[in-house]
């Protein structure tokens, strides 16, 4: 007895455990036995069922045989008629059918409920049974779903139309045969109902703009009851109106629809409306009607409004809103201030910050001192992710207003010394990092900041980051002596990651500051005793470089390193290895890495909010720069790889570079062709992508003759594509030697599309007739010219580089470019003509000055550098003045001889 | 485009009720894009525990709209673009649904007692995605089904069921302990 009280008491003290807690998988399929007990043991089964459920709820998974073991013993659990444990069993269902087998079982025991009477499984059934069913069941409960879309029971015609949107997904085809049935819902009186029938309506017409044009004016006319289908209603009518495809009258009519929804009776209505106009107004802006303009004002006080409401929710959605509408139009905003100021105070946090970024941005020069303040005093109780909202705001700040940037970076050096995760004192640094790029005189002043932040710093990311940086910039101060301190304590107390950057940021000091020399040299020595090898390598490699005091050796290894793009690297080391390996191996030929990405990419952390003030778009525009950088590696890769592939081209060695896409045709013409030029040492392959776009012609022996004007090129090789059905893209190809000449390595190229035609059924693709005729297809003529014989190459000190080359094979001349207007176009238009490389940042052109350098450099088809200096002016059009150095006199003249 | 919506039926990501320590009671996420694991799901859910002590926040590009009582936190989880009213009415559903369920007494103790009848009403309030009922009245209705019938029984007989299953267990349990005891002496 006293043993059970004391486990009673022991029971007590657990108070609030969870009873379902302790249940492993093992026990609890044991349990599932109970299922099979007939008659069915209601209780226990309900029990059980609910403690699997919870299990896979908590993430447990099961195999393929547990849980179809699982599946068909719960099947037997339709013999009861207990209402909580039939529909526990539909959840079982779909929490199981994606993992079980042959699910498909229950089709019928489900169909049974679906079409019953009692009304309390018809719905869960229905939902139950969409998820086991694919496009070819569909067609047996197609009269049932019908019915029960137009049911009189709210809750089943729901379930219904929902399902109808899930199958939807994946077949889309059969939906579409409800669409009479799907009207009926628009109409009903059940809010959820009407909600649901309107998205499923626009599921079904959203691909004919004129459709959904009527459906909208209809329902428009007629009215909606519920505020939910008001809400979605309103996003289709803003999107049409983005679309921009209708009428003028039309987009009156529509504007005039969301203008009255900003008095609609339900907050929610409201606010979707005002979302709406804001991002209308952001969208149109180039298009601006009076109407936009005027319904935006009262948007925005109608967020106004909402800004001063107790409920934390309306708060926060107004506020995010008017940041949005704060990124493009700052002025429209600024009546709102005062009762943004006052969200500072917000318990709520993410509204505070959400307010404050808002200010940054609409606020005047005048105010960013007070504003500096408040965010001081707030910064400690909000989170990181917050935290780098509010740099983010600071950093766009500090570009817009130059003369604050004193004030700004001190209060970014407050922030980067206080508490913080690695993400935001990242976005901090990177801050800097910007203001020093972008405005010279911050470098010094930024520097130190980051000094003293290093010397106390545990992220060794952000550290070794740093220390790059230190001696890019470092060397090119006024004394570049003070940084060696913090470099060098690196060494001593930071770990092996950290103690190798600075060893080399220690040899870049070496290597630019000759007074500095002797004394690194001693310190690298010092180096040479540390405990890891990586350190001991590297100190030991930069003691060999920096003691030959060799400018040219010292330029080639520790200023401007080969940087090779590793997977090509990779490959070529391979394909090395494979074959005759008593010659040296020939690294010119391996592609150089991309440049990164600009550093502007925000870190991915900071840009979570930010994307939610600013929209989805920028969302995935710092997305696909990431990506883009990866895809030009792979692009070569893939384009390497694919023609190695062909027998024909394998002796040609490996591939130098292959160009962007151009078009040949119109892009609505009845064929698509697109031409990929790949330079190789001696030849370049022209791959010509082509589509057929008629859907009753099937092309064969499609091949593309190229003729040149001259006589320069030879046309070595034609590979047609033997067959081109509709809308499958096909590949031919035609391989060109390069003439010895090196200044006759361009030239312009006539081309046509050669093929048969067969005629063929346009559903089948059946060809109807045994032979073709011929034709042929003019397409545009093709530009082979010096930016294809060249790639880009990245210095990260011009200068060293330049002055390695020499004055030897230098060439110079002046051309006047009298069509362009800009430094900046011209910028654009030599760098691309060229195709090369920008360095030290030259590609960017200060604002107000009328000359400016631009330096590129790149590799010529041989392997051979390239470096090009070009000093613009603007006079009547642009002066340009253009000095080419490279290791082969013959590639200077070819360069110089590109331009005019 | 900026800033427009895709016209979807599909508004919310996910909803979760947690208890105090910030353990998963119940959670269903709809947008498998979102978290490719169970793993960043917990991870979130730490995130969102640790994070979410305002009625709205913002996680991950996620809008977060929570609510709480005594020892149980309800979240709805929708897009940072998506609508907050919106959000906040399925949160509003969810919460005061489960309450009419459990008779206002929300504490993690009755929501595992009815656990079942909880888990009918969230597939209720949302289906993969798509708020399927937004009036708590109506969802406690369609799952209020053993409450009609039998108001105490049922509830008391699991609940006394528990008790002697874990008595007997201690029992044992003890008993054990003081063979252990024994025997060491």
């Amino acid at each position: 007895m006293l043993i059970s009280v004391h486990g009673m008491k022991k029971d007590e003290e657990h108070g609030g455990s969870n009873p379902y807690q302790c249940s492993d998988k093992t026990s609890v399929l044991q349990e599932a036995r109970v299922f099979n007990e007939t008659p069915v043991n209601v209780k226990r089964s309900t029990h059980v069922l609910t403690k699997i459920l919870y299990l896979l709820n908590q993430g447990e998974t099961l195999g393929t045989k547990e849980a179809t073991d699982v599946f068909f013993a719960m099947t037997k659990l339709f013999q009861s008629n207990d209402i909580i444990l039939r529909r526990l069993v539909y959840l079982g269902i779909k929490e199981l059918c994606s993992v079980a087998e042959d699910t498909i079982i229950v089709t019928s025991s489900l169909t049974k409920d679906m079409t019953g009477r009692e009304d309390q499984y018809r719905a869960s059934a229905i939902r139950a049974l969409c998820r086991i069913t694919d496009a070819s069941m569909l067609q047996a409960v197609e009269r049932y779903m019908k019915q029960a879309m137009v049911d009189r029971t709210s809750g089943v015609s729901s379930a219904a139309l929902v399902s109808c949107r899930h199958i939807a997904q994946h077949s889309p085809d059969v939906v579409k045969r409800w669409v009479a049935e799907v009207q009926e819902a628009v109409h009903s009186d059940n809010v959820m109902v009407q909600y649901h029938g309107l998205g499923m309506l626009y599921q079904i017409r959203k691909s004919d703009k004129l459709a959904v044009t009527k459906m909208v004016s209809k329902l428009i006319s007629s009215g909606m009851r519920s505020p939910y289908a008001i809400c979605l209603l309103i996003r289709i009518v803003a999107k049409l109106i983005a679309e921009e495809e209708s009428s003028a009258g039309e987009r009156s009519h529509l504007m005039e629809f969301l203008e009255s929804m900003l008095r609609h009776k339900s907050e929610m209505v409201v606010y979707e409306a005002a979302n709406a106009v804001v991002a209308l107004s952001a969208a149109t802006t180039t298009t601006t009607t009076t109407t936009t303009s005027r319904d935006l004002v009262t948007a925005i006080s109608v967020l106004q409004l909402f800004l001063s409401s107790p409920k934390p929710t309306l708060r926060f959605a107004a506020v995010r809103t008017l940041g949005k509408v704060a990124m493009t139009q700052p002025a429209a905003v600024t009546a709102c201030n005062l009762d943004l100021e006052n969200l500072l105070q917000d318990v709520n946090r993410s509204i505070a910050t959400l307010a404050i970024t808002t200010l940054l941005k609409t606020g005047s020069e005048g105010s960013i001192d007070r504003l500096m303040r408040s965010i001081a005093a707030f910064l400690n109780d909000i989170s990181d992710e917050f935290k780098i909202v509010v740099v983010e705001a600071l950093r766009s700040l500090a570009l817009q207003y130059p003369r604050k940037q004193a004030l700004l970076m001190g209060q970014l050096a407050d922030m980067l010394r206080n508490e913080g995760g690695l993400a935001y004192k990242e976005a901090i640094a990177s801050t800097i990092i910007t203001i020093i790029e972008d405005n010279p005189d911050a470098k010094e002043k930024g520097l130190d900041h980051l000094c003293e932040f290093i010397e106390d710093c545990e992220h060794t990311t952000l550290a070794v980051r740093i220390l790059h940086l230190l001696g890019k910039e470092g060397p090119r101060t006024s004394r570049p002596a003070r940084y060696i301190r913090f470099i060098y304590n690196r060494v001593i107390l930071e770990n092996a990651a950290v103690r190798a950057a600075a060893v080399s940021v220690l040899a870049r000091f070496g290597a630019q500051c000759p007074d500095l020399l002797p004394n690194i040299l001693v310190l690298l020595q010092r180096c040479m005793l540390d405990t890891e090898d990586e350190v001991r390598d590297r100190s030991t490699y930069y003691h060999a470089v920096l003691s030959t005091r060799d400018p040219a050796i010292i330029a080639r290894c520790i200023l401007n390193p080969p940087m090779y793009s590793l997977s090509s690297l990779e490959r070529a080391l391979l394909s090395y290895l494979s074959s005759d390996t008593t010659k040296a191996f020939d690294a010119s030929c391996v592609p150089a890495a991309p440049p990164p990405a600009a550093s502007a990419s925000l870190s991915s952390a900071a840009s979570s909010i930010t994307a939610a003030i600013s929209g989805p778009e920028d969302v995935t525009s710092a997305v696909p720069a990431l990506q883009q950088e990866k895809r030009s590696v792979s692009m070569h890769d893939k384009y390497a790889e694919r023609l190695a592939a062909i027998p024909a081209f394998a002796g040609l060695g490996p591939l130098f570079k292959s160009s962007a896409p151009v078009e040949l045709t119109e892009s609505e013409t009845e064929y698509v062709v697109r031409c990929v030029k790949h330079t190789f040492l001696g030849h370049i392959i022209l791959q010509f992508d082509c589509t057929n776009t008629l859907n009753d012609q099937l092309l064969e022996d499609v091949s593309v003759v190229v003729e040149e004007d001259g006589s320069n090129w030879q046309i070595l090789q034609t590979l047609p594509c033997a067959s081109l059905p509709y809308s499958c893209p096909g590949t031919c190809y035609v391989l060109l030697a390069i003439p010895e000449d090196i200044m006759s390595t361009t030239g312009t190229f006539t081309a046509c599309l050669k093929f048969q035609v067969r005629d063929c059924d346009p559903i089948t693709g059946e060809p109807e007739t045994e032979d073709g005729y011929g034709d042929d297809y003019t397409l545009e003529d093709i530009e082979i010219s010096v930016s294809d014989h060249v790639s880009a190459a990245q210095r990260s000190n011009f200068a060293a580089a330049w002055e390695e080359l020499g004055p030897g094979s230098e060439l110079e001349d002046t051309f006047a470019l009298t069509s362009l207007s800009s430094l900046a176009e011209a910028v654009t238009q030599v760098t691309n003509f060229l195709g090369m490389q920008p360095c030290d940042r030259s590609e960017k052109v200060p604002d107000g000055k009328n000359s400016h350098t631009l330096y590129l450099a790149g590799t010529y088809r041989g392997g051979q550098s390239v470096l090009v200096r070009a000093k613009l002016a603007l006079s009547d059009g642009v002066a340009m003045q253009l000095t080419v150095r490279s290791t082969d006199p013959a590639v200077s003249e070819v360069i110089a001889s590109a331009v005019g | 485009m900026s800033g427009l919506f895709e016209p979807t039926l599909y508004m919310v990501k996910g909803m979760a009720i947690l208890d105090s320590d910030g353990n998963r009671l119940l959670t269903k996420y709809y947008d498998p894009t979102i978290f490719p694991s169970v793993k960043e799901e917990k991870k979130f859910e730490k995130q969102l525990f640790n994070r979410a002590n305002a009625e709205i926040t913002m996680i991950n590009r996620l809008t977060c709209v929570y609510r709480s009582n005594v020892d149980l936190y309800f979240y709805v989880i929708g897009s940072s673009q998506e609508n907050e009213l919106i959000l906040q009415s399925v949160l509003n559903c969810l919460y005061e649904s489960v309450s009419t369920i459990l008779r206002k007494n929300v504490e993690k103790r009755t929501l595992l007692d009815n656990l079942d009848i909880i888990m009918l009403a969230f597939d209720e309030i949302c289906d993969g995605g798509i708020p399927l009922e937004t009036d708590p009245q109506v969802v406690a209705q369609r799952v209020s089904l053993r409450v009609e019938e039998s108001p105490f029984n049922d509830q008391t007989v699991t609940q006394l069921k528990q008790k002697i299953g874990s008595t007997t267990g201690a029992v044992l349990q003890s008993a054990r302990e003081q063979l252990k005891w024994s025997l060491l002496k």
